[in-house]
């Protein structure tokens, strides 16, 4: 009988881990033993990243985007729909299109996060975000047109896709109105939700004194509770209230309503065992990349090495061996701290992560890592 | 404090949550709730105490104590 692995969304995640998949258990596909299945709701593949550099003009949203089919392994099927439902008692899958269910052996959730401004009042409207195409192609017109002003760069949730990018676009921002002879004309400010500038002690060190250096205003234990988009104001949860007159914000972000009617986790994201990956509320479910509740970032880093991990403990689990591999936290971060400048962070569930001095070398490492992302997707680096 | 000093109206659980977790879970609920709620954190992180105390300073609200538990404390914070 066929073993079968359904992997729903197939971002950074669920495509790397289909691809080992498919090398790792080539024979048992061959032989008809596994089956793996991958459903995404597109028929692209995105590498979100790329929206970063969209408001500087640097890239384009077609720049973050390739059809999905030719990433992915010939021995995998790739199904495109939306599932609907997960039952983990009867174990198995809605899809919406085909108004059929599948039955899996094996369930990982690799759905993502979703950015929600509307939970925000008034974010919506007066605000502008840079995590999606639409997003940052307009923030890209608002900001060609932005001479003078104060601008003003806002985390209002925590967690969020790519920890480190709001740091990034604050200091790319800095550094790019530097470039077109605009910075003494533009006020930048930051604000960070809890009392420094970032939710890792290291990067918050490093970025403080840079962000004061780079004459960045750092507002902390800043929470939005709302935004007056007439009077472009954001008003906060302590009380304070600021002035903008552009805000780029980091929206907050939710899980997936699959996630809660299933019984997996009550906010949205998979309640996991932060080494194995399974989930806690059912059997034979995993999760990985940014649905999942880990204690590390929402990062398309921390997904790559988690399915390389969860690839191989399937793979074992499929050859009935006992499963071995753990995903012990490891996350690689670039860290744009200019327009021709980066750093980068490694750490994982032990090790805090120490940014090294910026340079021009690891800023061109990251274009490089920029093209070279669609080998990850293949499951290839 | 002990637990039968404080009766919290609402209870948000971020045990095993890292930095900064529970405290954006707090705030998060904060938002929701109404004046006077007496809202319940329980976290496992260490930093979490330092943030919670830190922040009720700057938002006006008020911090109530906290009770240790055997793998975790509970924090009370009452909106004003």
């Amino acid at each position: 009988m066929t073993e079968r692995i359904v992997i729903v969304g197939a971002g950074t995640a669920g495509i790397v881990l289909a691809n080992n998949l498919a090398d790792e258990l080539a024979d048992e596909i061959d032989a008809g033993d596994v089956a793996v299945e991958l459903v995404n709701d597109t028929e692209e593949h995105v590498y979100k990243p790329t929206w970063l550099y969209v408001p500087f003009g640097e890239k384009t949203p077609a720049d973050a985007t390739r059809p999905l089919a030719p990433l992915v392994d010939d021995r995998v099927t790739l199904v495109i729909d939306r599932v609907d439902d997960v039952d983990t008692e009867s174990k198995a899958v809605s899809l919406v299109s085909r108004a059929e269910t599948r039955p899996y052996d094996h369930l990982v959730l690799a759905m993502g996060a979703q950015v929600t401004p509307e939970e925000t009042p008034g974010l919506a409207e007066g605000g502008h975000h840079f995590y999606g195409p639409a997003g940052a192609t307009a923030l890209r017109e608002e900001l060609s047109d932005f001479t003078e002003g104060h601008l003003v760069v806002s985390v209002v949730g925590v967690p969020h896709m790519c920890p480190v990018a709001p740091l990034e676009f604050a200091l790319i921002a800095d550094a790019w109105f530097r470039d077109h002879g605009l910075r003494d004309d533009v006020e930048l400010t930051y604000t960070y939700p809890i009392g420094r500038a970032h939710g890792i002690e290291a990067v918050a060190e490093w970025a403080g004194p840079l962000m004061d250096e780079r004459d960045i205003t750092v507002e902390t234990f800043f929470n939005a509770e709302r935004v007056d988009p007439d009077d472009e104001v954001i008003h906060t949860v302590e009380g304070r209230d600021l002035d903008y007159d552009l805000l780029v914000a980091i929206p907050p972000h939710d899980g997936s309503d699959l996630v809660r009617d299933a019984g997996l986790g009550d906010d949205g994201w998979v309640d996991v065992d932060p080494n194995t990956l399974e989930a806690r509320g059912a059997d034979d479910v995993y999760a990985l990349g940014d649905v999942a509740d880990l204690p590390t970032s929402k990062a398309g880093s921390a997904a790559h090495y988690a399915a390389g991990a969860l690839a191989d403990r399937l793979a074992s689990v499929a050859r009935g061996e006992r499963p071995t591999a753990e995903y012990d936290g490891k996350t690689v971060c670039f860290i744009e701290s200019g327009t021709d400048e980066a750093t980068y962070i490694a750490f994982d569930y032990d090790e805090s992560p120490v940014p090294k001095e910026p340079s021009k070398l690891i800023h061109w490492s990251k274009l490089g890592y920029n093209q070279s992302y669609w080998l990850t997707a293949r499951g290839v680096l | 404090m002990s637990e039968t000093d404080v009766r919290a109206d609402v209870t948000v659980d971020a045990v095993g949550s890292s930095c900064p977790g529970p405290l954006m879970d707090l705030i998060g609920k904060m938002k929701s709730v109404d004046s006077g709620t007496v809202v319940e954190l329980l976290s496992s992180n260490e930093g979490t105490e330092d943030d919670l105390v830190e922040w009720t300073e700057q938002s006006g609200y008020e911090y109530l104590g906290a009770v240790d538990r055997d793998d975790h404390q509970a924090f009370y914070v009452r909106k004003s």
